[in-house]
């Protein structure tokens, strides 16, 4: 059925017919068309999930679309494998709470601010359905645009400067991808990702390919010490945009990761493992010191997903299963767990209008339901097992582990220091007692806020609990991956040794037990 | 039925946290209790048939949770002797717990909140025990770590309460890493993290070596030594014992269940579990002995000289889960959990005793304002005497006359002694520790109930006393506390008398009830439990539905140790009571004689080694710091001034296009991009 009916093109095309429709029509008009087309796109997205074959031996890329060359070798190409899956089933999950938490947030030029939001909603689900490698560059680059106008338009007082570095940070990557990406479809004699994917570059082209790609994902990860951009981004953008940003937008530096640099050049990011780990074991570390110092709530939870985004690559460049699906894991996992944080704070940032840690405090007393939840997402960013973060953090950590046992251990502490600052954010905010008139007469979550927070609450529980559910889909295309690394996989440090001789049988079966462990002799 | 015991507690706290105001006090606090008495009974039911060496294994699964490459983990609730023993005492101190919370709490305004974390707390140490992997065995751990946070902060509106909670949570997370590091090495070196599994497969590892952080290890030693960090952390051993005591900030009920009977113990239950694994590394071994036997005699001395009834107590678990660590440290895995039996009994009903005290007291816990108090509270004396008892270890050696403690305590000191090495240095220090523990206990029995009321100095009492008169004395931090003593008591009583004019009163049945059932396990748990856990035939039987590694020659040489060694606990008891009794009832001045004498020593200990300001000192400003300096120094003073911030000057210097930059940047990037698909259509339609 995947190949007769268009699925993925009429999920870009809702959303886009909606940002027209949005532009000529009245506010509260503008606000339905909005959820409207998100929530059909919702729909179509679970129609996706469900109907996605993960029978063994079913095709790796499903939902294809090829149109036949447009011009050149250009062509409409669209498809997805399980990794782009549960990304796309992210991102259609949270537009509509997106659109929710903007319902009263948002009252200037409401029409443009809807349109701009779906308008995003496509190229997201584009960058993630696109075959075709140009395609790709469009949606990954113009969805940039849409997230500059909400800074720009409806953000805070420093959002010139925000959306300035912003745009400084990514011109720099996006020149070097283009240049690497015109090489490589000269090289390969074609513009088809899948084709790309499987084709064997010169290994001593790859090196620099590989650079040129990092420096493009590298900042939209974000990966330090090009993260400085993100702060400055959060803090200026709207409630919803940090959702967005945080939940989707950083998401694309790892889907590049998965889909560009490691199976089109795995011996260059062998070579390069140790530069990715060592900058994101600074990353754990620094972020999370300079998170436990942060005034600012959006600037705190900002710095701690660079924290989290560290996880994410020092999982996918562990070379094995484990590393990768913790990667996409935590990935998800942060999608909706600092998507939820953001809108945390944006429920009380609409009550008092400001974001300063130390102007709250007793929460707990008047507003019991934003307690809960706002604990519940505290845990899950702490990576408290049965919530969605902890399957994500320790599948990854494990998986480098066995590239490195230093690795793990630095990045392991990020669950000591990420207790110390979150939970030292939620004392400050919800602990304590009542002292202050203004945040005493803060009423409780209204039942728009509870629509928005509880579907993201269950989906977290969801994940910790059962997350066969997501691991699933990707698995079959992980694996492949692995395979295709396999050639350029490092030696990892551990090199158990056995003993002194034991009784045969026993041997054998330690042996064979040991063997994927990098068994030495 | 291990479904219901595990699942029910979980579905009750649903109710209750959810339900919460919805459903009001007594239905949530009705389903709670309701929930874990009938667990408790079941937990019973399940005990017995191992007691009577007739019980297996059971493995129920439940449903997939984790799979990712090799590795796949399921949520299982396995069975076996050890887990039935952390069931009986899980379920029954926390259903009893429970229902003393009902008089304890009674006049709190957040009951259904109370009994839901409760409840949740105890779904997680089930958790724990019926692990059948080490993934879930980490669930349950930091499920109560959790439960342990959210308790300790429950009265969330003091400041102690909330930084308690914190510290409590994060010096666990320093374990937890070790915890983790320990999974991820148990992973890559057996292929699997099912516990039976690597059990079975972890005597041919045996002398294997690994790298681990650029060194070549054993590769038993290092996994044993990440997978006792977390023990450490959980257990409250020495260096990651700072949370304990100030953990005491949470209820008292609280207190009992999580910091003295259950959650504490988890590490040992750990070490336990993981016997055979252990068994495989000397150095792991002596590493758990040294630890246990430090902590032990470390916790005992500072447990001499805290004033405050709580404290003492805390000092007091964690010295005695110092002995549990060292006899797991020399093979005696048998003997650690007979007292962690024994103990989880006598300590909830100390601290809930104490509990009763502070509720009479009206909440003030320094025991210098106590005194006289045996013929006001007489329940409450008398059963806390028999867990006292119980603590100390009284009873005649060679006999069956002992409470519960005896038996435990001495099968440990006999097994350390048994096993030689560095069991011989445990002996001693357990013997010194176990003088001090005789001493602090009767110190504070003494301080409590006997001589003369010394109330009226308390801010607490002159509270109540002044409340009596119908003033809002809600003001003052802990106001939660039960307020029933108010009424009739004027201030014009006899004054003089130390009483200030207020007169306690027993607590009502519902908390006298657990202190009575509690002071049945602490008199005659010992005696009825001995031949299964620590016989040389019994244990044998006992112990083979488990995967516990049960040393028979230690226990028979245990058994068989010299007399001088099985007299000198008793000894050493005797001395530390009648020390006590010189001290606070013959020669009342004699403790602070000895306070000027020797004011060093005193503050140290007052001051418990000023471990937490050398922390202070090491990790927490620090990090502070460091986080200032990385934000101020790092991001803005070099980043961003060289990076995007450098740029931006750069081009203002030269002169050029300022403004466009400034309004245009938009436009700019969307020029890059229309080239680069200029670039990308020429070439595309360029034929190759």
């Amino acid at each position: 059925m995947s190949q007769s009916f268009p699925i993925l093109s009429l999920m870009l095309a809702i959303p886009m017919a909606g940002a027209m429709a949005c532009l000529f029509v009245n506010a509260q008009t503008a606000r339905w068309i909005a959820l409207l087309a998100t929530l059909a796109d919702l729909v179509l997205g679970i129609i996706l999930w469900l109907s996605f074959d993960l029978t063994p031996g079913a095709p790796e890329w499903q939902f294809v679309e090829q149109s036949r060359e447009l011009f050149g070798r250009f062509s409409w190409a669209l498809g997805i494998d399980g990794i782009a899956l549960t990304l796309i089933a992210l991102t259609v999950f949270l537009m509509p709470i997106c659109i929710g938490a903007s319902w009263e947030a948002i009252e200037d030029r409401v029409g443009e601010y809807m349109a701009a939001f779906l308008f995003m909603e496509t190229l997201m689900i584009g960058v993630f359905a696109a075959q075709d490698i140009f395609l790709f560059y469009i949606f990954f680059e113009a969805g940039l645009i849409p997230m500059y106008l909400i800074i720009g338009i409806w953000g805070g007082a420093d959002r010139i400067y925000a959306s300035y570095k912003f745009f400084l940070y990514t011109l720099l990557g996006s020149v070097l991808m283009l240049i690497a990406m015109l090489w490589m479809t000269r090289e390969a004699g074609s513009t088809s990702i899948p084709v790309l994917m499987a084709y064997d570059f010169p290994v001593e082209a790859q090196n620099w390919l590989w650079l040129a790609f990092f420096a493009s994902f590298a900042v939209k990860m974000p990966m330090w010490p090009v993260h400085t951009w993100l702060p400055d981004a959060h803090v200026q953008a709207p409630t919803a945009g940090s959702v967005i940003l945080a939940g989707v937008l950083l998401k694309m530096g790892g889907y590049g990761f998965i889909r560009f640099s490691l199976p089109m050049f795995p011996e260059a990011s062998a070579h390069f493992a140790w530069l990715v780990f060592g900058l994101s074991m600074v990353a754990v570390v620094y972020t999370s010191l300079v998170a436990l110092v942060q005034q600012d709530m959006k600037k705190l939870i900002a710095y701690s997903s660079v924290a989290h985004m560290a996880i994410v690559t020092v999982g996918l460049f562990a070379f094995n299963q484990q590393g990768i699906e913790g990667a996409m894991m935590v990935m998800l996992g942060h999608g909706l767990v600092s998507g939820a944080l953001f809108l945390c704070v944006g429920v009380i940032y609409d009550r008092l209008h400001t974001r300063e840690i130390d102007r709250y405090g007793g929460l707990a007393i008047n507003m019991p339901k934003y307690a809960l939840l706002f604990m519940l997402f505290t845990m899950a960013s702490v990576g408290l097992p049965g919530t969605s973060n902890f399957v994500g953090e320790f599948l990854s950590l494990m998986g480098v582990y066995e590239a490195s046992s230093w690795v793990a251990l630095v990045c392991t502490t990020g669950i000591i220091l990420g207790a110390a600052y979150m939970l030292y954010l939620y004392r400050r905010v919800v602990f304590g007692d009542l002292v202050k008139d203004d945040v005493r007469a803060m009423p409780d979550l209204s039942v728009r806020e509870m629509l928005l927070l509880v579907p993201i609450a269950l989906a977290v529980l969801w994940m910790g609990i059962y997350p066969e559910s997501f691991l699933a889909p990707m698995r079959g295309n992980v694996t492949s991956l692995v395979v295709r690394m396999d050639r350029a996989k490092p030696e990892g440090d551990a090199q158990l040794a056995m003993g002194k001789p034991k009784p045969a049988a026993e041997q054998a079966e330690a042996h064979g037990a040991a063997a994927h462990g990098g068994e030495s002799h | 039925m291990i479904s219901i015991i595990v699942f029910g507690p979980l579905l009750a706290a649903i109710i209750a946290g959810l339900g919460n105001r919805m459903i009001g006090n007594v239905p949530a606090k009705v389903i709670t209790t309701g929930a874990l008495f009938l667990s408790a009974v079941l937990s019973w039911m399940t005990f017995l048939p191992f007691l009577g060496g007739h019980g297996h294994e059971v493995i129920e699964p439940v449903f997939t949770w984790i799979k990712s490459g090799t590795m796949d983990v399921s949520w299982e609730l396995r069975v076996d002797t050890l887990t039935a023993t952390m069931l009986i005492v899980i379920t029954s101190v926390s259903a009893l717990v429970h229902l003393y919370s009902w008089g304890y709490m009674d006049e709190d305004p957040d009951q259904p909140r109370f009994f839901a974390y409760l409840s949740l707390f105890t779904f997680a140490m089930l958790m724990l025990v019926t692990a059948n992997n080490l993934l879930q065995m980490f669930f349950g751990w930091e499920g109560v770590g959790l439960a342990s946070y959210l308790l300790i902060g429950f009265w969330f509106k003091k400041p102690s309460a909330g930084a308690a909670a914190i510290k409590a949570f994060v010096v666990n997370r320093v374990g937890d890493l070790g915890f983790m590091m320990g999974i991820f090495g148990v992973y890559l070196v057996f292929d699997t993290i099912d516990i039976p599994t690597i059990l079975e497969a972890a005597p041919a590892m045996a002398g294997s070596t690994i790298g681990f952080l650029g060194h070549r290890f054993d590769t038993m030693t290092v996994l044993c030594l990440l997978l006792f960090l977390g023990a450490m952390g959980k257990s409250a051993q020495l260096g990651l014992h700072t949370w304990l005591p100030d953990a005491m900030e949470g209820p008292t009920p609280v207190s009992a269940l999580i910091h003295a009977a259950t959650m504490v113990t988890a590490g040992v239950f750990m070490v336990c579990r993981l016997s055979p694994l252990f068994e495989q590394s000397h150095v792991a071994m002596s590493v758990v002995t040294i630890v246990g036997a430090a902590t032990c005699i470390f916790a005992a001395t500072i447990g001499t000289c805290q004033n405050d009834i709580k404290r003492v107590i805390a000092y007091s678990t964690c010295s005695q889960l110092g002995y549990m660590f060292f006899a797991a440290g020399v093979g005696a895995y048998g003997a650690a959990m007979f007292h962690l039996l024994t103990h989880a009994f006598f300590k909830a009903l100390l601290f809930l005793g104490a509990g009763s005290v502070i509720h009479a007291m009206h909440h003030e816990q320094d025991m210098r304002y106590y005194g006289g108090l045996r013929r006001h509270i007489p329940i409450t004396f008398w059963t806390m005497l028999l867990g006292t008892l119980a603590i100390t270890g009284v009873g005649i050696p060679g006999t069956y006359f002992g409470f519960a403690g005896f038996f435990s305590k001495d099968a440990i000191l006999e097994s350390a002694f048994a096993a030689g090495g560095h069991g011989t240095g445990a002996f001693f220090v357990g013997c010194l520790a176990a003088l001090l523990t005789s001493f602090y206990s009767w110190r504070l029995m003494f301080l409590t109930f006997w001589s003369k009321p010394r109330w009226e100095q308390s801010e607490h009492i002159q509270h109540a006393v002044h409340d009596a008169h119908g003033h809002d004395a809600h003001a003052h931090d802990d106001h939660h506390a039960p307020a029933h003593a108010h009424d009739a008591h004027g201030h014009h009583d006899a004054h003089g008398d130390g009483t200030a004019g207020y007169h306690p009163h027993e607590s009502p049945w519902t908390m006298l009830v657990p202190l009575v059932l509690l002071s049945v396990g602490a008199v005659f748990g010992g005696y009825a439990f001995y031949y299964s856990f620590f016989g040389v035939e019994e244990g044998v039987r006992f112990w083979a539905a488990s995967t516990l590694y049960h040393n028979e020659h230690l226990v028979h040489a245990a058994h068989e140790v010299p007399k001088w060694v099985k007299w000198s606990p008793f000894v050493v008891m005797t001395t530390g009571l009648i020390i006590a009794w010189l001290c606070y009832i013959r020669h009342t001045d004699w403790p602070a004689k000895f306070t000027a004498q020797f004011y060093i020593l005193y503050d140290f200990l007052l001051n418990k080694w000023y471990v937490d300001e050398l922390y202070d000192l090491l990790f927490v400003r620090p990090a502070f710091w460091l986080g200032k300096l990385f934000w101020k120094g790092g991001d803005q003073g070099t980043i961003d001034r060289f990076g995007p911030n450098g740029s931006a000057a750069l081009v203002v210097a030269a002169g050029r296009v300022t403004r466009a930059l400034q309004s245009g940047y938009l436009y700019s990037y969307a020029l890059v991009m229309l080239i680069g698909l200029a670039a990308f259509a020429t070439w595309a339609i360029m034929p190759k």
